[in-house]
């Protein structure tokens, strides 16, 4: 029998109270219950990259996770890397650079990227790719992509 | 300009880096219902019964659909409306959609279909080539032309035969190309909304909503006046969402049975079963060349796994003989091509759209050519390109051709002359060539109206919406149609908005396929901005007491270019405008030119005008494990002009990446009926990891006949590739791996049979005796035809 659990989330530094059912996982919870449905799916297996979000600032794959393991933690979605209003420096490149053409792997993206800048600011090419390594997109040829990732890490203070 | 040329953002990029666009699968209606389709099991089967008590008594369980409610067939061709709904007696392949479930929620119909029984009687299935020549008891599909040959057909384009006698050199090969498929990010997904008032909205990650609209229709049985399709944003399409689907018809089936919004996700296995990918060809070529390098002939035949049913597949067929002919010149042509029906998800078209199978034959044998007559395999193309403003063997009209600066470009960028055949052993450079429709010239139903609309609203706020049924699918299709608008009116991005691919809201574009979108909206867009501009003209110049000719718009103004302080801003324009006019509002459509080809089948080549490219692989190759290490890619790309640099080159640079997938990994396979990999961890796709550097360069010479001198970028990419990478392989250690994927494997067996003293080739052995139907016999313009064929009743176009 299937049960609804209430679930206490830090979702983007806020406190969120919801009630799903403890089968659904962080994904499902995020897009249908929490109404955040800029986190996308792929694959829903853990695959492809496409619903990484931020679990206290390390990358994680929100179709693997159950929620009610979660409590305590903190989750970024790509609802939360702008602030105030301001596109984060990686948002900006991406979309001046044509680093998101379809779109749709590219909130993931983004959060794997913020999360790589943030234990290394500077990272190399190779490191970049690395970092990128679970992540598919196939709109880009992810040459956009490293080179957004690179943008932003050149300067980010000079970003508008 | 100052916008058209100019690396701007797209109008959509901040909302896409944000998380708000909104995607099929982001719509959610107050009391939506959430659907699953059971799909069949077996590859070949009759259905004896199917039980659904147990699911109907499940609760939270709101509708079950079964095949025989909607009887009426659909498909993308009108010579193939082969498809069902739901399957009705007989399933043809293992996820062909069988029964659907609305239910409260996607959990509740999951479990749903589980409690279904189907009974089936299996019969045997298809799955090669091979196989699905050969005469059968039990056709997949009754109206096939002849047991699993779904169609044939047959052209010659003046006399081959006596063409190869001249020949001083005759190269005979066969070529397979494996199927893959579009693999998109995005997950198809459509939801429904049925109202009182007897009106249905579907929205869908669809990239052809006006087809889609037509299938709902006659499924339905509904007018078509009463249906609106919204197509969603698509999470990358790249002709996978294409087709009207089964689970779009579904679903609005479902919502009118339920009285609720419906919405259905597809899985990514279920993914892999919609399909429409590429279809896996089998080819034999035949070239004729003199000593002097000069092309006689070709004869071309192909045999195409098409999966159990039509889709393009047709199209698709005249396909891989259409283009062989637009980039190099042969005076004699032959091509014979055959579709097969298997009992597989369907084919149908995939990025380049039955054009890079062939392509990737020619340009290895173009390869072998060079090498037995001593030519440099570029000097050999460069010496039989196709002339400008000129018409093919086949009756194909080009127009600008910038394929020999594209050759010269990056035979220069790669330093090509000072490593071909002189690397060390184990390192490799191979080039090859393309080229690509910008939009097919007939639409895909015969019709005589234009196949591309754009409507422009003018605010007296100073915005200007712009409505075209065109749809994006990444490609950027909504930015153009901005950018057009903005520079022809005189504005930034900023005062527009772009309202697409609603069939309530917006004029009739009939989708993002045969890279069409950029020519024939851009058209449409020119035509619409031009009228608005003369309505706007004649206002400013009444009000600065100037003449109409004087009135320049730039930068927001509309000013007086002898004297620019005499001006006004764009809003108080309209609002001039607006005074002397009334409302504003301007249309403007685009139609192709008429073809040249007036033969039976002579429909599917013409465009209005090609795209080419030339591209240059460098790549490394173990020859302990045939392990291949991709160096560089250099692509030329003949443009016409660019609208915006920084999305053609995007979309050079993801056609390269698709191409490497399609030469290195992705395939599509099956064991004893079932698919191999249907997931994106098995199926193979190229990663962050396995990308090389690309150096895009765009060759600009503008096109008359699109907008600002445009062609496509889209596809034409993508072809050359493939061909280019086999080519290094060859140049790097000496096999000939005459299929794709390139497999280390494949690699490690034909260095194995060099070292054996054998044949140091990897590919198809032979080609099957198959017999195409009703040859047409066509001359070719050099030899006084008209474009029709000889042997051929009076053919007429039908009209709408």
């Amino acid at each position: 029998m299937r049960k609804k659990r209430l679930l206490k989330l830090t979702v983007n530094g806020e406190q969120r109270e919801v009630a799903a059912y403890s089968t659904r996982t962080l994904l499902e919870v995020l897009r249908e219950d929490l109404g955040l449905a800029g986190t996308k799916h792929g694959c829903e297996v853990g695959e492809c990259g496409t619903c990484a979000v931020l679990l206290d600032g390390q990358p994680a794959l929100s179709c693997l996770l159950l929620p009610t393991e979660l409590e305590g933690h903190n989750i970024t979605t790509i609802e939360g890397l702008a602030q105030h209003g301001q596109l984060d420096s990686l948002q900006t490149t991406f979309a001046d650079l044509g680093a998101a053409q379809c779109g749709y792997c590219t909130p993931g993206i983004l959060l794997i990227a913020k999360a790589l800048l943030a234990e290394n600011p500077q990272p190399s090419r190779s490191q970049i790719e690395e970092a990128l390594g679970g992540n598919l997109c196939r709109c880009t040829g992810y040459l956009k992509i490293f080179e957004a990732i690179e943008l932003a890490a050149s300067n980010p203070s000079k970003v508008p | 300009m100052n916008i058209i040329g100019k690396p701007l953002r797209k109008v959509d990029a901040a909302s896409k880096c944000i998380g708000q666009t909104v995607f099929a699968d982001d719509i959610f209606l107050p009391q939506m219902l959430y659907a699953k389709i059971l799909r069949s099991s077996r590859p070949y089967a009759r259905i004896r019964a199917i039980d659904t008590s147990a699911a109907e008594s499940l609760e939270g369980v709101k509708s079950i659909l079964l095949g025989q409610e909607l009887p009426i067939t659909f498909g993308i061709l009108p010579v193939s409306q082969d498809e069902h709904t739901l399957a009705i007696d007989v399933v043809r392949y293992v996820g062909e959609p069988v029964v659907a479930v609305a239910a409260i929620d996607e959990e509740t119909a999951e479990q749903a279909i589980r409690l279904i029984k189907v009974e089936y009687e299996d019969l045997p299935p298809v799955m090669t080539i091979p196989d699905g020549v050969k005469p059968t008891a039990i056709p997949i599909q009754a109206y096939a032309e002849e047991g699993n040959i779904h169609k044939s057909v047959s052209f010659e384009f003046g006399d081959t035969t006596s063409a190869f006698g001249k020949a001083d050199l005759v190269l005979d090969d066969v070529f397979f190309y494996q199927g893959s498929t579009h693999l998109p990010m995005e997950q198809h997904a459509a939801v429904a909304s049925y109202h009182p008032d007897g009106k249905l909205t579907v929205w869908s990650s669809t990239q052809t909503p006006h087809y889609v609209h037509r299938a709902l229709s006659r499924v339905l049985e509904m007018p078509a006046s009463r249906i609106q399709v919204i197509a969603c944003s698509n999470g990358g399409g790249f002709g996978g969402k294409s087709d009207p689907f089964s689970h779009e018809i579904a679903v609005a089936k479902l919502a009118m049975k339920s009285g609720r919004p419906v919405k259905i996700a597809l899985t990514r296995e279920e993914v892999f079963y919609c399909h429409r990918g590429r279809h896996p060809v089998l080819m034999h070529s035949k070239l004729g060349v003199g000593n002097d390098g000069r092309f006689t002939g070709l004869r071309f035949q192909t045999i195409l796994d098409g999966g159990a049913y039509g889709s393009y597949g047709v199209a698709s067929t005249y396909y891989t003989g259409a283009l062989q002919t637009t980039t190099y010149h042969f005076p004699t042509y032959q091509f014979q091509g055959a579709r097969l029906f298997t009992n597989k998800p369907p084919c149908g078209p995939k990025r380049g759209h039955g054009t890079p199978q062939p392509r990737f034959a020619l340009e290895i044998q173009i390869d072998k050519a060079a090498e037995l007559l001593g030519i440099d395999p570029a000097d050999l193309r460069l010496k039989n390109l196709v002339p400008p403003n000129s018409l093919t063997v086949n009756w194909l009209t080009i127009r600008t051709i910038g394929l020999q600066r594209c050759i010269e470009k990056v035979v220069e960028a790669s330093d090509w002359k000072n490593k071909f055949r002189k690397l060390a052993f184990g390192r490799g450079i191979g080039l090859a060539c393309s080229c690509y429709l910008t939009g097919a010239g007939l639409p895909i139903y015969w019709n005589n109206m234009p196949q591309s609309g754009v409507q422009l609203k003018l605010d007296r706020s100073g915005l200007v919406t712009v409505f075209c049924g065109s749809t994006e699918i990444g490609q950027g299709s909504d930015s153009i149609l901005a950018y057009i608008v903005a520079e022809i009116l005189g504005i930034d991005c900023s005062f527009i908005r772009v309202v697409t691919g609603d069939t309530d809201l917006t004029p009739v574009d009939l989708g993002s396929y045969s890279s069409r979108v950029t020519l024939m909206t851009g058209n449409a867009a020119i035509q619409a901005a031009e009228r608005a501009r003369a309505l706007l003209d004649e206002a400013v110049a009444e009000e600065l007491k100037i003449p109409k000719n004087r009135i320049v718009a730039a930068e927001g103004r509309m000013f007086d270019s002898e004297d620019p302080s005499k001006a006004v801003d764009f809003a108080k324009a309209v609002q001039l405008a607006e005074a002397k006019f009334g409302t504003l509002g301007t249309v403007g459509s685009y139609t192709p030119p008429k073809s040249a080809a007036k033969y039976k089948g002579g429909g599917v080549g013409p465009s209005p005008t090609y795209s080419f490219s030339a591209a240059v692989v460098e790549l490394v190759v173990d020859p302990e494990t045939g392990i291949i290490k991709l160096e560089k890619t250099w692509i030329a790309h003949d443009i016409g002009r660019a609208i915006n640099p920084l999305l053609a080159i995007g979309q050079v640079e993801g056609s390269v990446y698709m191409g490497l997938g399609e030469a290195l990994m992705e395939e599509q396979e099956f064991r004893l009926g079932v698919h191999k990999t249907p997931s994106m961890l098995d199926y193979k796709s190229p990663t962050s990891m396995d990308m090389c550097p690309v150096e895009t360069i765009l060759v600009e010479e503008p096109d008359p006949i699109g907008p600002f001198g445009a062609k496509e970028v889209g596809q034409g990419p993508l072809l050359p590739i493939p061909p280019a990478v086999c080519n290094a392989v060859y140049d790097a250690v000496g096999v000939r791996i005459d299929e794709i994927p390139v497999s280390p494997e494949k690699i490690l067996k034909a260095l194995k049979a060099k070292s054996q003293g054998k044949d140091g080739r990897y590919g198809p052995p032979s080609f099957p005796a198959i017999e195409y139907r009703d040859a047409m016999f066509i001359l070719p313009p050099w030899e006084g035809g008209d474009g029709r064929a000889m042997n051929q009743p009076e053919y007429t176009r039908k009209g709408v």
